[in-house]
Formats: structure tokens, sequence, C-alpha cells
């Protein structure tokens, strides 16, 4: 359960984010919906510890979350460009959790079969579509077995007609029991697929 | 050809020196270059101004004098280096300051969302520079870099201002001596085919690296 409270940000004097709570529930969706401008990518940075807080708590399971319980997808997935797709997901669980050889391969290529990725193993980043690469993004992060699994506008960077794959997607990820936060701008794709959606609104200045 | 034959020993002695010259500045230079790119960026505002100090004065002056400065000038300040030692010396320190400037852009043009990727990956710092950003850097400063070999090996003959003899003035000294611009002809042969094997081993190392974009 990941649990925010009264969560505040200010960058050089300007606030940004001001008493957002909310608690998301093991096997949930939540989508965080808003304008641009409105700090919903800042909130998914402090959530998954690439940005400081000013004030506020964030606990997941009732205690400070530690580096690696979040995982992220980002807005333009970030895969690392200079490995193929296998070793894109295998890299950061043999390094860091000191996964086998087998182990990491074993996971990773189960992952791809969950995400209709089979096939595209060797594949290198630059040979892939938008959506191959999301799901690339989605089964890297999910090989570090996440508690949460955060995305950053996961329809902003695909065509108009894979909205509704992704949706499918998400809910699909939903049956294995996976908690997820989506930011989007999106409001047809939020409530279709949220458990629960939040608003944010930008702060005006001063 | 029987003065060609009669030349070629000099010639061939000259390259040595060129040679010598190109890769030990090579080895040395593409380490020390790569440090400081690095303290270019260094967030310890005493060692970024030291180390652009240094890039302001190696790229600002000619190789020609700075060559002049180590081996004639260092030694008012007591400073003595042999003159092969005083050429490599001044090869070195001009070249790094050339791939620093390469390295840096090419550092500076991988985007912060491969760190940001690898950062919440817990990947650790050196993990993420050994397994992500340097195999990318590479990539990206081969052209650069290459470019700076070719020219490394055409420069090589400012040695002659410090008296070493490399290719350039052997074909030089044949020619004051036998008035003909044969020597020189072959110095130039001799060029083209060393560059030529640089820009074929740049061909087969891009090659390498163009498994991915």
């Amino acid at each position: 359960m990941l649990e925010v409270k009264k969560l505040a940000k200010a960058f050089n004097g300007r606030q940004i984010l001001k008493n957002i709570s909310f608690t998301l529930n093991d096997g949930d969706i939540l989508t965080i919906v808003g304008p641009s401008g409105a700090g919903k990518t800042t909130l998914l940075r402090i959530i998954a510890g690439l940005e400081t807080k000013s004030s506020g708590e964030i606990l997941i399971d009732g205690k400070e979350p530690t580096s690696g319980q979040v995982g992220v997808v980002f807005q333009d997935f970030n895969l690392f460009l200079n490995l193929s797709v296998l070793a894109n997901i295998t890299l950061a669980p043999q390094l860091v959790l000191k996964e086998s050889d087998r182990e990491a391969k074993k996971q990773a290529l189960d992952l791809l079969k969950q995400l209709q990725m089979t096939g595209h193993e060797a594949q290198y980043p630059y040979q892939l579509s938008g959506g191959q690469k999301q799901r690339v993004a989605i089964a890297r992060a999910l090989a570090m077995k996440p508690k949460i699994l955060c995305y950053d506008e996961p329809t902003s960077a695909l065509d108009p007609e894979l909205r509704q794959e992704v949706e499918k997607m998400i809910l699909g990820l939903k049956k294995t029991g996976l908690t997820q936060l989506i930011i989007t701008h999106d409001l047809t794709f939020a409530e279709n697929v949220a458990d629960q959606v939040l608003r944010v609104k930008p702060l005006s200045e001063g | 050809m029987e003065y060609v034959g009669q030349i070629m020993p000099a010639l061939l002695a000259g390259t040595w020196m060129t040679v010598r010259i190109f890769f030990w500045t090579l080895i040395l230079a593409l380490p020390l270059g790569m440090l400081v790119s690095l303290g270019e960026m260094s967030k310890i505002k005493p060692l970024k101004w030291l180390v652009e100090f240094y890039v302001w004065i190696m790229r600002g002056t000619p190789l020609l004098l700075q060559l002049i400065f180590v081996f004639y000038g260092l030694p008012i300040l007591h400073i003595v280096f042999p003159r092969y030692q005083a050429a490599l010396l001044a090869f070195v320190l001009n070249y790094a300051a050339y791939f620093a400037e390469i390295f840096r852009g090419g550092l500076q043009s991988i985007s912060e969302g491969q760190y940001e990727a690898a950062l919440v990956l817990r990947l650790s710092r050196w993990q993420t520079m050994s397994k992500i950003i340097i195999p990318q850097v590479v990539k990206i400063v081969l052209p650069s870099i290459f470019n700076e070999v070719i020219n490394l090996i055409k420069d090589s003959s400012l040695v002659y201002v410090i008296g070493l003899g490399d290719l350039l003035r052997a074909g030089n000294v044949a020619m004051a001596r036998d008035v003909t611009l044969v020597p020189l002809l072959l110095v130039g042969v001799i060029y083209l085919a060393m560059i030529s094997l640089c820009a074929l081993a740049q061909k087969k190392i891009e090659k390498h690296y163009s498994y991915y974009r």
C-alpha cells in the first residue's frame, strides 16, 4: 500500500505541489490527471525517488520507501540504446539483484511473453516501434520486482489508436496483482483504467 | 629506382620516429583527455578553472610554440627534458586538450534519461558509466577522435623544430642535398599509407559499433 500525506514541493521558492494526499491499495490502479504544468510529473519523480520532497510523507506499507520499490516507465521510455531488448531487461537484475545469467534471462523471456513481445529479444531499441519500446520498458521495470509501477504519460508518445492497446495491457497487468500509478492528461484513458482518479491543478503563483 | 633504394633507409628511419611519436601520444593523451573532460565538468570550481585554463592555453597557442617552450623554455626553470621526451610531453599535453573537448561533447550528448533510467533500476554510478554511458560516448566520439588521430600523424612533423629527425625532415634533408623533389614525393606516399591505415581502422571500429543507433 502506498500512502502519500500532505506532500508539497517548491522549486526555488515556487510552489509546484501542495497538500497532495492519497492512498493506493495493493493491486489497484490510480491515475493522476491534470493539465500540463500541474506538477504531475514532479509528483511521479518524487515518488520514484528522482526528486526530493519539500514536506509531507510517502509511505510504502507504512515505511519510508527504499530504492527499488518503485518502478518507472518513462514518457519516452529511456531504454538503454546500446543494449538489446534482452540486455535492457537483464542488466539490473544481474548487476543489482545478483541474479544468475540463467535466472535473469528466464525471467526476462517470461516477461516478454506476458507482454506479447516474444521474438524481439535480440533487437535494439532503435528497431522497435513506440508501443514495443513501452512494453520493453515495462518488462525492464518489472524485472526488478517493484511494489508499484509508475507510468509517466503512457499514451502521449504513442499513436492515438494505440490507446486501447495500452488500456488492455495495463488492465492485463492488474490481473497479475500489480499495483500501478499512472500520470496522464488523457481523461478518457484515466477513467477507463482507474480504480481511483486523482485530479491535480496548477497552483497559481504567489 | 636506384635512387629510391638509396634514400629509403633514411626515410624509414624518419618514419619510425613519426610512428613512435604518434603511438605514444595516442596511448597517453586519450586517457589523459578523458580525465581532463571529467575535470571540465567537475563541481569543484578551482579544479574546473584550472582545467579550463589548461585547455585554453593548449588550444589557444600553436603546437609549434608549445614544443619550443617545453624544450628551450623549461630549462630556464631548471626543468630539462631530452628532445624526444620533450616532444612527447608537448604532444600529449596538446592532444589531451583536444581529446578532452571531444569527450566532453560526447558525455554531454547523452540524454539525462539514460542516467535516470539507470538510477531507478538501482545501478551504481560505476555500473551506469561502464555499461551504459561510456559505450555510447565511444560510439559518438569516434569520428571526431579519428579526425584528431589523422591530424596527429601530420602534426608529428613539427618535431623538426627541436631537432628530431622525423619522416618529413628526412625527406627535406634528401631534397636539399640531391636537389630533387623525389624524396618529398616518397614522403607524401608514406604519409598517405599511414593515414590510409588509420582510416581503415576507423571504418572497422565504426562498423563494430554500428549494431545500434
